[in-house]
């Protein structure tokens, strides 16, 4: 098992993952031509504007009404993305396999990193269940993909203070890793890919067309 | 589904209460489809497959706000009791259904745009609304109000069923009510190639004939080459973009258009009015295939900073009483117009205090989107959903709101009335009329 997950697995989910993005840009493309308005109204100067004002902490208005949420889901989603990437383990791993690596983050502010996001999707959860607007709008789905985000994380903690059995843990971290890449691109978690239009898109036409700001 | 039982569920329409009677399941299921698939694409699928269902645009609708945080009335909620389940049944869903999506989309969501400022992606959630009032109108499902002001524009070409005669009767009244106070003030009807046309929507010569008067005062004061037509087209209201028409709304924009094009004017200014300004400039373009309008209309906002800045129009003396303003969410939101909005209100008046939040964040009067248009039978629902603009209003201790808009001006005198703020609504034109030098 555990040399099928960390050998044609992880192919895989690069593969799921890479071209599945590639085909919902395509897609997302094709339908974004047919609805005439929205490649005729974009505009770089003001999509770009729009973008970084809402990829700033606290640089729209709704940010700054709730402190403690923004500063919790920016390092949910820098730890998220960055702790992966620079993970000293993960480097060793690629280095064995393909003999690539890169600069790394040292263990113990990854760790803690990973504390952040597990920490910060365990909020999430409560929230969905504590507020009653997020309650209402919440689908068992949400708390489903939320599971799927977190376990590579909740996993890879275990692994690395081998708890439990180190084997199945680290063969569970990585099935649940590529599980996570390969419904990037098919779930609501394509709001990783599509963020960048839809923001685009309204800055362009709150600030090209509208003469108005959008944050 | 489970439909929602509220006060506002029992309110009587026989739009929606007579209508749904003759849908029938193959009926809603061919419109939504068409709606859906035809003429929606790309943003229907982006917006749809991005919400995460954060619900941080909760914050930004003045109806949640003021219904102590109800959670069906979240902008997102709004788009999951309607939208969300249209899409997700393909169709299959009951005439019951079908009223409840209508009521939401047309009495409780003015169509302001201010959560699409709150979403972290930019979803547009009052176009997802406009798709659903888009369905409901294919269904004939429409407030009665509502549906009649379409009608209206159907028939007539204007909102309030103004006969041409009528509307150059008015005209030649309020010329005549002008001349009374600044000799020599004219009308000019169809006055081919004049540097600007005029247009206003048709609440004005129905109802609130003066302000046509004001205009003219203005005009002349200010020395403005300008004309009004005399035939249909004069109007640039489109009550029908907010019905879901847009058939209809498209022919209402293009006629306005081609009669701008026909009298040969360099732009068309047009009235305090924030939906037709929508209307002209997006919705209608839009429609009609064009990316921006044909010939540049400059909102009456805009016109008067330009003659004050210029000092076309000069301010004699500046009005005492304590004001405030009301941004309307279509030429604020909408075209960023606030800090223009703000010098014409300090250049007239002496004791402005601004409201919080102010600009693009301004709260909506719930009265636009076509809300105000839905009728008597809802307006108990609108004022209970805009608790905090009374509250905002109360805050800045002003005896007058000034507003450049027909239905912010309607939407605020209804809350002043119903929580009795002890305030009264203004147009500019009413103050700049009383403030500006007079030729001796």
């Amino acid at each position: 098992m555990y040399e099928f997950v960390r050998g044609p697995l992880v192919w895989l989910a690069f593969i799921v993952f890479i071209l599945g993005s590639i085909y919902r840009l395509l897609q997302i493309r094709s339908q974004l031509k047919k609805d005439k308005v929205v490649f005729s109204y974009m505009n770089f100067k003001y999509g770009m504007r729009s973008i970084l004002h809402w990829i700033t902490p606290f640089g729209a208005v709704n940010m700054r009404k709730r402190p403690a949420f923004t500063i919790m889901s920016f390092l949910f989603h820098f730890c998220l993305i960055i702790t992966p990437i620079f993970l000293l383990g993960h480097n060793l791993v690629w280095y064995e396999s393909w003999g690539i690596h890169w600069w790394t983050l040292p263990e113990r502010i990854t760790n803690i990193m990973t504390i952040i996001v597990v920490a910060a999707g365990f909020i999430f959860a409560l929230r969905r269940i504590a507020d009653p607007t997020v309650r209402l709008v919440t689908a068992f789905s949400d708390f489903l993909l939320l599971l799927i985000v977190l376990a590579p994380f909740i996993t890879g903690l275990f692994a690395y203070y081998q708890a439990f059995d180190y084997k199945t843990m680290i063969t569970l971290h990585i099935l649940s890793g590529c599980l996570w890449l390969m419904i990037i691109p098919f779930t609501r978690i394509v709001h990783m890919i599509f963020f960048g239009i839809s923001r685009a898109y309204m800055g362009s036409e709150f600030g090209y067309v509208r003469h108005a700001k959008d944050w | 589904m489970k439909l929602i039982d509220s006060p506002e569920s029992k309110v009587v329409d026989p739009g929606l209460d007579e209508t749904i009677k003759k849908l029938t399941p193959e009926k809603i299921k061919r419109v939504v489809d068409h709606v859906l698939t035809k003429e929606n694409a790309g943003r229907l699928q982006m917006y749809i497959d991005t919400c995460v269902h954060c619900g941080l645009c909760a914050e930004a609708c003045h109806t949640y706000l003021s219904r102590d945080k109800d959670p069906n009335f979240s902008p997102v909620a709004k788009v999951k009791n309607t939208l969300w389940e249209l899409v997700k049944q393909k169709g299959d869903v009951s005439p019951e259904f079908i009223r409840q999506a209508a009521r939401i989309a047309f009495t409780e969501c003015g169509a302001c745009r201010r959560c699409s400022m709150y979403c972290p992606f930019g979803i547009d959630i009052a176009y997802l609304i406009m798709i659903v009032r888009r369905i409901c109108s294919l269904l004939g499902v429409v407030p009665q109000y509502l549906q009649d002001t379409t009608n209206s524009h159907a028939a007539t070409s204007n909102q309030m069923w103004v006969h041409q005669d009528e509307w150059i009767d008015t005209l030649q009244w309020q010329e005549e009510e002008a001349g009374f106070e600044i000799p020599g003030v004219r009308i000019p009807l169809e006055k081919e190639g004049a540097d600007v046309m005029y247009s206003v929507i048709a609440p004005e010569p129905k109802i609130l004939a003066q302000l046509l008067g004001n205009m003219a005062m203005i005009m002349k004061v200010a020395g403005i080459d300008w004309t009004m037509p005399a035939t249909d087209g004069w109007d640039n209201s489109n009550m029908a973009m907010y019905s879901g028409d847009f058939e209809i709304m498209g022919r209402v924009e293009r006629l306005h258009w081609e009669t701008a094009a026909r009298l040969k004017v360099k732009k068309i200014v047009m009235g305090e009015c924030g939906h037709a300004f929508r209307g002209a400039v997006y919705d209608g373009p839009k429609w009609l295939g064009w990316k921006f309008p044909p010939i540049p209309m400059v909102h009456a906002i805009e016109f008067y900073y330009d003659l004050i800045k210029s000092g076309r129009i000069k301010i004699k003396e500046k009005y005492k009483e304590p004001v405030t303003i009301q941004d309307p969410c279509n030429t604020v939101r909408g075209r960023g117009l606030g800090d223009k909005l703000r010098y014409v209100v300090n250049e007239l008046c002496e004791d402005f205090t601004d409201v919080s939040p102010n600009q693009e964040h301004n709260y909506c009067c719930m009265a636009g989107g076509g809300t105000i248009n839905c009728g008597p039978p809802w307006k108990k629902s609108r004022m209970i959903s805009n608790r905090v603009k009374a509250e905002q209003l109360a805050a800045t201790g002003a005896k007058i709101v000034i507003t450049p808009c027909h239905n912010c001006h309607s939407g605020i005198e209804d809350i002043i009335g119903y929580y009795n703020l002890g305030m009264h609504v203004k147009f500019i034109n009413e103050i700049l009329v009383e403030t500006m030098e007079r030729p001796e």
